[in-house]
């Protein structure tokens, strides 16, 4: 066991702690010590976890800023939810049904995630920001303006609103413009979004640790410099938003099978969703893939567990938001850290450097 | 004379998207930070000019000096207590501070003043104008918030270009490092620039709102957004930019709700921007950025 590398065993961390969050989770649920309220949290909590862990690949590992993450998230959920619709009738078992849905998830957002990469390749930085932020409210607002109905005929597409759809008697209306999908199956559980998270971790940690992902990093560190020595910069950043938009997706199809009601509104999907999974990512570490699991989790329980505090509860969660950023990146307050660090009071030592 | 009408009401929108990017693009141009906060600063203007004026029963005038007041003071105490600390470190923490402050704002005003909407009575007291005998009317808002615009625009340049201060704000968004070393005290001057920012938002709030009558602690966000993407559009940092950009936005806006489809005028206005970015990555009046090795 001695020849493990350092890079293993920290991946062997996160998925244990990932495992033993299920467990306990689990347990509390099976022997009814969680409220209802909170069991009804927990897909939307792996939604997050897998959103966090995503958008980290395209802030952390390729170093560039997206704000519209909530947009791939969008497209998954409703391919899905749209697939499911449509299978509904027929015999195929929930389980299948809902593999397929969140491959088609995947799929579907790998190419969304292929076309807003094109422009990444001309932009940087703040313009980045803003182009996958338009391409986020873009997706919102389509599928706002979007109706499908299904009838003996076939498909029937209309951008204006459903009377347009021109459908025989008995058709029925899959997608309702603003109204969305309703009657999604609820396919969607804990289970299968810890089985979802797993997955991801996998394929984040291991191309982490690839020559592929080293490639990315390496981008992300000095540009020239890699394209210097031989690194295709389009392959591989087109490679670390598609598979970050496809793992988004499939976080979009557990959220909308979660939900027997999808709609694009900004609640569900708008820029504030994608500020929030940057929060997360932010608040976690820009890199460290557990540091995303943890404050997913901490940060979407948090204003759950300040209910009590009702109507001031977001003013909180703002005021931490707030303070933990100038905590963490003040000179002063770093400074303050490396006098009072807690591993010297542990140890007894006191500190002798003079700053 | 509907395309005329259309037209004169999307330039309208798009001064006062002018008059919010103005306070992002020289925020950004100076502190290098996306202030997401500069939205709610709008919300926080327009409730103090409702207050005042629907409220207490002010004078309208009063309303909008109060307002200026209250967002210049918001924005430097904003500026000192969340920004000033964070000087040093990375783009992406001071993103998430700003966002931060952002809720912060929406919450205050959510507790305040509730989440039912308000309806702004205007403050400006200009008559509409009736042009090309009674069939083309101006309203009295769109005459205003043009005028102000117009104003706001030509007095910013000057400042920016005649002024020592201004200079310094040059100076300062040029190479910080420098001016420091040239004796410009560059704390003191992105305060400044906070200060005429968040000035600027007051202003704009007012003309929103007694343009779009309805008060609720969400409105800032949505024109936040947009105006930024105004700024992107005429390159970020540039003050003739941010005002073709705004209009600009507003004008596609406008038309496209009137011609192609109200529910899909935001998809086309970013769709525009991303065709605009593609071609012309650094925005209309942008400097290309060179890189160096």
């Amino acid at each position: 066991m001695k020849n493990i590398s350092k890079t293993t065993k920290s991946n062997c961390i996160t998925f244990g702690i990932v495992i033993l969050a299920y467990i306990i989770a689990e347990a509390l649920i099976q022997t009814g010590h969680m409220s209802s309220l909170m069991e009804g949290i927990m897909v939307p909590l792996c939604v997050y976890v897998i959103a966090a862990v995503s958008l980290n690949l395209i802030v952390g590992v390729l170093g560039e800023l997206s704000l519209g993450h909530a947009g791939f998230m969008c497209v998954g959920a409703f391919s899905s939810a749209f697939f499911s619709k449509c299978m509904m009738t027929s015999s195929m078992p929930e389980g299948l049904r809902f593999f397929l849905a969140l491959l088609i998830s995947a799929a579907t957002a790998a190419v969304f995630g292929i076309l807003i990469g094109i422009p990444v390749l001309r932009l940087k930085g703040d313009y980045l920001a803003i182009v996958t932020l338009a391409f986020g409210e873009i997706i919102k607002n389509v599928l706002n303006a979007f109706y499908v109905g299904l009838d003996s005929a076939g498909f029937h597409f209309s951008m204006k609103d459903a009377i347009a759809l021109d459908m025989e008697a008995g058709g029925t209306i899959i997608i309702n413009g603003a109204q969305g999908i309703t009657g999604t199956p609820r396919s969607s559980t804990f289970t299968i979004g810890i089985i979802l998270i797993l997955i991801t971790l996998f394929v984040v940690l291991n191309l982490m640790n690839s020559r592929d992902g080293r490639a990315i990093m390496a981008i992300r560190d000095n540009r020239i410099a890699a394209e210097s020595i031989g690194i295709n910069i389009t392959k591989y950043k087109l490679m670390a938003f598609t598979i970050s938009a496809a793992l988004a997706g499939t976080a979009g199809a557990l959220y909308a099978h979660n939900l027997s009601t999808l709609t694009a509104s900004p609640n569900n999907f708008g820029y504030n969703q994608s500020i929030m999974i940057l929060v997360f990512v932010v608040l976690g570490g820009i890199g460290n893939i557990r540091g995303s699991v943890i404050a997913a989790v901490v940060l979407t329980l948090l204003p759950e567990l300040l209910r009590f505090l009702n109507d001031y509860r977001m003013l909180i969660y703002a005021i931490v938001l707030i303070a933990l950023m100038i905590f963490n990146w003040s000179p002063k307050c770093i400074a303050f850290r490396e006098r009072h660090s807690l591993k010297d009071l542990l140890k007894g030592k006191k500190n002798t450097k003079e700053v | 004379m509907s395309f005329i009408s259309y037209l004169i009401s999307g330039i309208s929108l798009g001064s006062v998207y002018a008059i919010i990017a103005l306070g992002y693009t020289m925020v950004y141009g100076i502190a290098r930070m996306l202030n997401f906060a500069h939205g709610d600063i709008i919300m926080v203007g327009a409730f103090v000019a409702f207050t005042v004026s629907s409220t207490l029963g002010m004078n309208a005038a009063l309303g909008v000096v109060a307002a200026i007041v209250v967002c210049t003071v918001l924005g430097l105490t904003v500026e000192r207590v969340a920004y000033k600390p964070l000087r040093q470190a990375p783009s992406l923490a001071v993103l998430i501070t700003a966002i931060g402050v952002s809720y912060l704002l929406q919450n205050l005003a959510l507790l305040i003043f509730g989440a039912n909407p308000k309806s702004f009575t205007s403050v400006v007291p200009v008559p509409a104008l009736k042009l090309a005998g009674g069939q083309l009317t101006i309203s009295g808002v769109t005459i205003v918030t043009i005028v102000v615009s117009i104003i706001v625009v030509v007095v910013l340049s000057l400042f920016v270009k005649k002024t020592r201060a201004g200079r310094a704000m040059q100076a300062v968004s040029e190479d910080r490092g420098a001016a420091q070393l040239m004796g410009i005290n560059v704390n003191g001057t992105i305060a400044l620039t906070f200060a005429i920012g968040s000035a600027l938002a007051a202003v704009a709030g007012v003309l929103l709102c007694s343009a779009y009558p309805t008060l609720t602690p969400y409105i800032g966000s949505m024109p936040g957004i947009k105006a930024f993407v105004a700024a992107v559009f005429g390159g970020i940092g540039s003050i003739p930019g941010a005002m073709i950009g705004g209009i600009l936005l507003g004008v596609i806006e406008n038309l496209s709700k009137a011609y192609i489809s109200s529910q899909l005028s935001d998809a086309i206005v970013f769709a525009v921007l991303i065709l605009v970015l593609l071609i012309r990555p650094t925005g209309i009046f942008g400097k290309p950025l060179n890189e160096k090795v």
